[in-house]
């Protein structure tokens, strides 16, 4: 039977009368009669050698596709080796949250240049240790907007719909009216934003760029939500964000994002990243943890967990967000891929994307039917395109030759291309669609 | 510890400089600031925000802690301290100058003691 | 030690990517950006040196004893992490067909079944990425129940002081209104307190039991009852669920929705602060309730299903599937056997070495303990103006991770150890003789104490202008 207690059998003997019970049953002497030692109706204990095969085979049962031009949310963009390799050291792995500085310098440093490269990416003065993941990073920055003059908050149509759904729960749980901004020919509707402001309103949420690929113009809706009195939060996709403007050039107040195409496997969708960063004027809003340097007592520069009077195990019920634990490694792991690609290697890995993304738009555009769904607009590497078959037809002949496909959607399908697509696959997708489109 | 004569005080620690009938500062008295430890922030209220009497208007921050600072007086806010916002040190350094908030259209004092009788509140929380 | 960024030259780089092998398609201009991110220039070897030296001023669980109380870090096996990075689970898209991933729905639908044996519950989500995420779901679960009886009045929550903090901050971000209650003084639930405070407006009570002084709730089944007579409902914070498995669920002691912190009762790492997977059980009343979507068994295989009445989504996708993986494997190993011998062991090692320190550290409480107990410094403080931080810092130079401090605020001076059933016999022998050497010391040389760490790569760092005068990001211009 599987178990990781040391103490053998003798030891725990001898420590039961060290304590001066006589068995284990009387040190839950104060657990009802009626409701101790319930039978639990489950296996027994295994070896390890049993359990890795039992997971194992678990593994088997998924299909891992050896080509994916699926996002939407979850990106399959190239990890590099180093990522993995120094993510995977167990001083790192198995450390608790740094509340003890002289032993955690490792943590609290990482993590400060954690901070510091989501500035930079966003163009902001000040972001936290992270959060749970894009969506709920989303929610808590729509909390950080809200004080006793402004409540409501909009949010993007062409926001991701978990985005959507997760700032609509969190907002119903404090009692705030969420209202969504329509979309017209794949971008966020600007003038129906204008019309929808209203004194009174906290935040606009715009994704850049937006669940269909689309770039929005992102200062204009910045410059029509200030004018309202609001605050301007924007949703970026990090690889993108090397390349776009940042948040801070088209005003935004806070900027948040799912930062798992900064390192993260797939892995079905978490662990993954929300990262959060804002204006000076908004930092001590930040929810969650957040890393200072100081000195220490001998003189040194060191990092600290601050501004902690802000947070729930101090503040309790007045806090305005419950967070403790977030998502220090992924933190580390973003950061790790971050300073290997450095700022050619973003660079080039969004014009990768991009480049790799409209030579396939262009030539499953050489089939009639494959048009793209919104031709006007200018895309990073997600599109949506129209099908002259039925989109799931498509996706299945696609995934005969171990092709994920892209999503299908209200207006055909979104596709998604990163650096990790070759151009031998792209053509190849393209074949089959246009075989299909024949048959 | 200090009392200065010129001012009156509540229980709960905060002290009052009147202005006028209907004005006055308000401030953290030098015992609360000793016994709240080195403070690293302040959140105040804003100009045109009410206050009333025995109701907490802004809280100071330490490292570890937060604490509620109470309203003294029933009114509107004037003008708030906002050096404090950048310096919360000034609570500790100087508490009598570091006054918080200014109130106007005060329409209700709370219970006050005078710099002896809130010295020997103080004397008395102490030995509790 | 230098930042990644002072150890930066311009020019240099990883080969990381390939050419393009496609015709190059700049971005249309006017939605560039300005100026590239000033991220770090950096070779492999610098790179991977750097992460070194950082892993270097670490302590984690795989250095040294670390009975951090109430966060139950206990030993993570090597395996774990060997099948988490299995590509049959890493390698998933999250929005494959579902017949391309039955695998990690059995993943989760196997975990589901088996903690909701553990815990008495009846259907389980894995949305919530941690403890405090779990409470807001669990809270926001309770507030979807009243509001779908037409019950819009249950406004309150009542916590007791002793409390984690998380507890009262999760029930204001759900809308709801805190009743705090004190506790007796062994941290227990004050059944006349609770009384008073139940009523027409009582939503729930959120309880953690064994409390947070380490006592198992003897009244448990009277304070539940108490709490549902009154139309309201317990939600049952998981956090020292690793006293009780197999011995007591918490729906046989009256809840009604759980939420687990799968790092630390299910042995997956904490990685430095998360990712961490706060999972949440619901019983028969609020399981129509759960996050959308939730694996099940259908049709000889598994499909994802939204509850009837799903509050919706608390987080993209299905939480952290990684972190459940790790979960699954533990409980495959153990048991049902061997999670009732962990909980066990838990309980034995945090007694014995109560009782090795408590001729120096008295506890808080008198008689046997759960997986944790608190002891109070006040009178050592008193004596020799040692304080329960400096008693702390002075174990940092043991080589051994400090005890949770000052927390629960009901007692003073307070240490809470939770050594967890990981450590041996020997490490707990070995452990007990460095603190009591700390705390005969304080008498002797108090002054050492108040010095102390020093054997650490830094010294105690000064939080207070690192709060006054917060340095959030490192400033490039002042190079």
């Amino acid at each position: 039977m599987g178990s990781y207690i040391p103490s053998t059998g003798a030891q725990r003997e001898e420590m039961l009368r060290a304590v001066g019970v006589p068995s284990f049953e009387a040190l839950y002497a104060d657990v009802p009669q009626e409701i101790r030692f319930p039978e639990l109706k489950m296996g027994t204990g295994r070896s390890e050698l049993e359990v890795a095969a039992e997971l194992r085979a678990m593994a088997a049962k998924n299909h891992v596709f050896s080509s994916i031009f699926r996002g939407a949310g979850a990106y399959d963009h190239y990890i590099p080796s180093i990522v993995k390799r120094v993510t995977a050291k167990e001083e790192f792995v198995t450390a608790y949250t740094p509340y003890q500085a002289e032993i955690s310098q490792g943590i609290l440093q990482s993590i400060f240049e954690y901070q510091t490269m989501i500035c930079e990416l966003t163009g902001m003065d000040a972001a936290n240790a992270s959060v749970y993941d894009g969506a709920t990073a989303a929610a808590e920055a729509a909390a950080m907007c809200r004080d006793r003059r402004h409540s409501r908050v909009l949010v993007s149509a062409a926001a991701h719909p978990a985005v959507r759904s997760t700032v609509r729960t969190y907002c119903e749980g404090a009692g705030v009216e969420v209202a969504e901004v329509p979309v017209r020919d794949g971008r966020t509707d600007l003038e129906a934003l204008q019309g929808l402001l209203a004194a009174g309103d906290a935040c606009f949420y715009l994704q850049q760029p937006n669940f269909y690929g689309v770039l929005e113009d992102a200062a204009a809706f910045g410059a029509a939500v200030h004018a309202a009195g609001a605050k301007f939060i924007m949703g970026v996709d990090p690889i993108a964000a090397a390349a776009l403007a940042t948040p801070a050039e088209c005003g935004a107040d806070i900027a948040v994002g799912e930062g798992q195409p900064l390192g993260m496997p797939l892995s079905f969708g978490g662990p993954y990243l929300g990262f959060m960063a804002c204006t000076h004027e908004l930092f001590r809003k930040l929810p969650g943890r957040i890393v200072g340097e100081t000195t220490d007592s001998r003189g040194e520069r060191c990092f600290v967990l601050t501004l902690q009077a802000r947070e729930q195990h101090i503040r309790r019920e007045k806090a305005s967000s419950n967070i403790c634990s977030n998502e220090a490694l992924c933190a580390m792991t973003a950061a790790v891929y971050m300073a290997a690609m450095g700022p050619q290697g973003m660079a080039q890995a969004a014009q990768l994307c991009t480049s790799k993304a409209h030579y396939l738009a262009s030539r499953l555009g050489e089939t009639p039917g494959f048009e793209l769904a919104y031709p006007k607009a200018e895309f990073f590497h997600e599109f949506v395109t129209r099908t002259p078959v039925e989109p799931q037809r498509l996706l299945k002949a696609l995934e005969e030759q171990d092709i994920l496909g892209g999503l299908p959607v209200e207006d055909g399908i979104l596709w998604c291309v990163t650096e990790k697509n070759t151009k031998e696959q792209i053509d190849r997708l393209v074949e089959i669609a246009q075989e299909v489109a024949r048959a | 510890m200090n009392f200065p004569e010129n001012l009156l005080y509540s229980k709960s620690h905060e002290w009052v400089e009147k202005i006028s009938d209907t004005s006055a500062r308000v401030g953290l008295t030098d015992y609360a600031q000793d016994a709240l430890g080195d403070l690293v922030f302040v959140n105040l209220p804003e100009p045109g925000d009410p206050v009333t009497d025995g109701e907490a208007f802004a809280d100071v921050e330490s490292v570890k802690a937060v604490s509620d600072v109470y309203s003294p007086v029933t009114g509107a806010v004037a003008a708030i301290n906002e050096e404090l916002l950048d310096r919360p040190q000034l609570i500790n350094e100087s508490p009598y100058e570091a006054w918080f908030v200014e109130v106007e259209e005060i329409e209700a004092f709370g219970e006050l003691l005078d710099a002896a009788a809130y010295e020997a509140h103080c004397r008395a929380e102490q030995e509790k | 030690m230098k930042l990644i960024f002072e150890k930066s030259v311009p020019g240099r780089c990883c080969a990381l990517l390939p050419a393009c092998d496609v015709p190059v398609r700049p971005l249309e201009s006017r939605f560039a950006r300005k100026d590239p991110p000033r991220l770090p220039e950096l070779s492999e070897v610098d790179l991977s040196r750097h992460y070194t030296a950082l892993a270097g001023r670490v302590h984690g669980v795989n250095d040294g004893f670390y009975p951090l109380g109430s966060c139950t870090m206990k030993y993570n096996p090597a395996l774990h992490e060997e099948l988490a990075a299995l590509p049959g689970f890493a390698g998933v898209h999250p929005l494959q067909p579902q017949h391309t991933v039955q695998g990690c729905l059995e993943v989760l639908a196997r975990a589901e079944a088996l903690l909701c044996e553990v815990t008495g519950m009846e259907q389980m989500t894995f949305q919530p990425a941690a403890g405090a995420h779990g409470e807001l779901t669990g809270l926001l679960l309770i507030k979807a129940y009243h509001r779908d009886r037409g019950d819009a009045a249950r406004t309150k929550i009542i916590v007791p002081d002793s409390a984690h903090g998380t507890n009262p901050a999760s029930a204001s971000m759900a809308g709801f209104e805190v009743v705090n209650i004190p506790s007796a003084p062994d941290g227990c639930v004050d059944l006349e307190a609770l009384r008073a405070a139940v009523g027409p407006d009582t939503a729930g009570l959120m309880l953690t039991n064994p409390n947070t002084l380490g006592l198992f709730d003897r009244n448990i089944l009277q304070i539940t009852r108490i709490v549902h007579e009154a139309g309201g409902l317990n939600y049952y914070d998981g956090a020292n669920l690793n006293a009780v498995m197999g011995v007591a669920r918490p729906g046989d002691m009256g809840f009604d929705v759980v939420h687990l912190n799968l790092h630390k009762t299910f042995s997956t790492p904490h990685g430095g602060g998360g990712p961490g997977s706060g999972a949440v059980g619901a019983g028969a009343l609020l399981a129509p309730f759960l996050p959308a979507p939730r694996a099940a068994a259908a049709g000889g295989g598994y499909a994802f299903e939204t509850p009837p009445k799903s509050i919706g989504t608390v987080k993209a996708f299905y939480g952290n599937f990684l972190v459940v993986v790790r979960a699954l494997a533990y409980i495959l190993t153990l048991g049902g056997d061997g999670l009732s011998e962990a909980s066990e062991n838990a309980v034995l090692n945090a007694n014995y070495l109560k009782a090795l320190l408590a001729p120096y550290a008295p506890p808080a409480c008198a008689g046997v303990c759960m997986h944790e107990f608190v002891v109070t410094l006040e009178r050592l403080k008193k004596e020799t103006g040692v304080t329960a931080l400096d008693v702390a810092k002075a174990m940092l130079d043991c080589g051994i991770h400090p005890p949770t401090m000052y927390f629960p605020l009901i007692v003073h001076e307070a240490l809470m150890f939770e050594p967890t059933e990981t450590e041996s016999k020997e490490t707990l022998d070995w452990a007990a003789a460095q603190i009591t050497g700390i705390l005969r010391r304080a008498a002797e040389d108090p002054q050492s104490l108040h010095a102390a760490p020093c054997t650490t790569p830094v010294g105690r760092p000064d939080e207070v202008a690192a709060a006054r005068a917060p340095k959030l990001r490192y400033r490039f211009d002042t190079l």
